[in-house]
């Protein structure tokens, strides 16, 4: 039984759980979407007054507040309470693209997660020219794409998609846009700095 | 009381993330370098599963707990901001290997550097809220 939850989860799996928190948070009258919090906190730190995009009851978002520190909660005990045990399992393909680009494997940095790179996100290298555009950079453009879209993944890809929306099969196709461009454009090139 | 529920489904959803490893930078990877179909099965099975929920309870009339209409509202229809801001977020998730959902759950493993990610995540929903009126939609 303890196998079977400390995972790795099969995608097909994973994914009918994720149509199921859809539909639960649907049958409590709300939706799926996760960037909204992005705005929602906009508003908490007073944006309000400076930009009229902010200006609304936040307060009726707090229950999507609380699902985001469900979602922090979540993380913590399937990482620290009922861990993972291997690290991910990649194709072969990509450990070879990773030796190439001198990104290390996954699980190989001890003591930091196996799910991202230490390059990137290790502590220590935090003031590095790669893992400051990570971070700056790629966390500003989550921000204003997601709200200029008017959702992510979990609003369109998910939510969206399942209810048939051309608007949101455009925002999907915009993600591949970026997502390939960068993973194959523009990537390797930071990542080799 | 009220509110209990979404914490409760928040974490739901952030031990899936974990445990199908959808949170990870080298899926997100593996995904747009088209070396593995893990992601696709996720995100296809999600959709897959969502669109016969959706369309069963538009036949049957679900109802929501509180026996209104499931809050499912048709999105305007427009290109540019759809796609603009659809390539500039898939930019950044293929850069960070996050979406806003998974930044969240990657603090829960008290990495410092993802909190900073979602303060500039934040920061880049400000510039979008202020420089709204000028852009395309």
């Amino acid at each position: 039984m303890y196998d079977l939850i400390s995972g790795p989860w099969h995608w097909s799996v994973s994914g009918l759980l994720i149509a199921l928190t859809m539909f639960a948070l649907l049958y409590t009258g709300k939706t799926f979407g996760f960037s909204s919090n992005l705005r929602t906190m906009c508003s908490i730190a007073g944006a309000g007054k400076r930009v009229k995009f902010f200006d609304f009851d936040w307060k009726a978002q707090r229950w999507n507040l609380m699902f985001a520190v469900g979602a922090v909660l979540g993380g913590f005990i399937a990482y620290h309470i009922i861990p993972n045990p291997a690290p991910v399992e990649l194709s072969a393909a990509t450990l070879s693209y990773l030796d190439e680009v001198g990104v290390s494997r996954p699980g190989s940095t001890p003591g930091f997660s196996s799910f991202a790179p230490a390059e990137l996100f290790g502590v220590d290298n935090l003031l590095s020219l790669k893992s400051l555009i990570v971070v700056l950079v790629g966390g500003f453009l989550i921000g204003f794409g997601t709200r200029w879209a008017g959702g992510c993944t979990s609003g369109h890809a998910i939510t969206g998609l399942s209810n048939l929306q051309l608007p949101s099969l455009i925002a999907v196709v915009g993600f591949f846009i970026g997502g390939l461009t960068m993973s194959w454009l523009i990537l390797p090139f930071i990542l080799q700095l | 009381m009220r509110y209990f529920v979404y914490l409760i489904l928040g974490t739901f959803f952030g031990i899936v993330m974990t445990k199908s490893e959808a949170i990870s930078w080298y899926r997100i990877q593996e995904m747009f370098r088209f070396e593995s179909f893990h992601m696709y099965g996720i995100i296809g099975t999600a959709v897959v599963v969502g669109v016969i929920g959706v369309a069963l309870s538009k036949r049957f009339n679900w109802r929501t707990s509180e026996g209104k209409e499931w809050n499912l509202k048709p999105k305007d229809f427009s290109i540019p901001r759809y796609l603009f801001g659809g390539t500039i977020f898939g930019l950044g998730w293929a850069l960070t290997g996050a979406c806003p959902g998974p930044m969240f759950t990657l603090l829960g493993q008290g990495i410092v550097s993802i909190g900073l990610l979602i303060l500039s995540a934040t920061f880049g929903t400000y510039v979008y809220g202020a420089l709204r009126d000028r852009l395309p939609h």
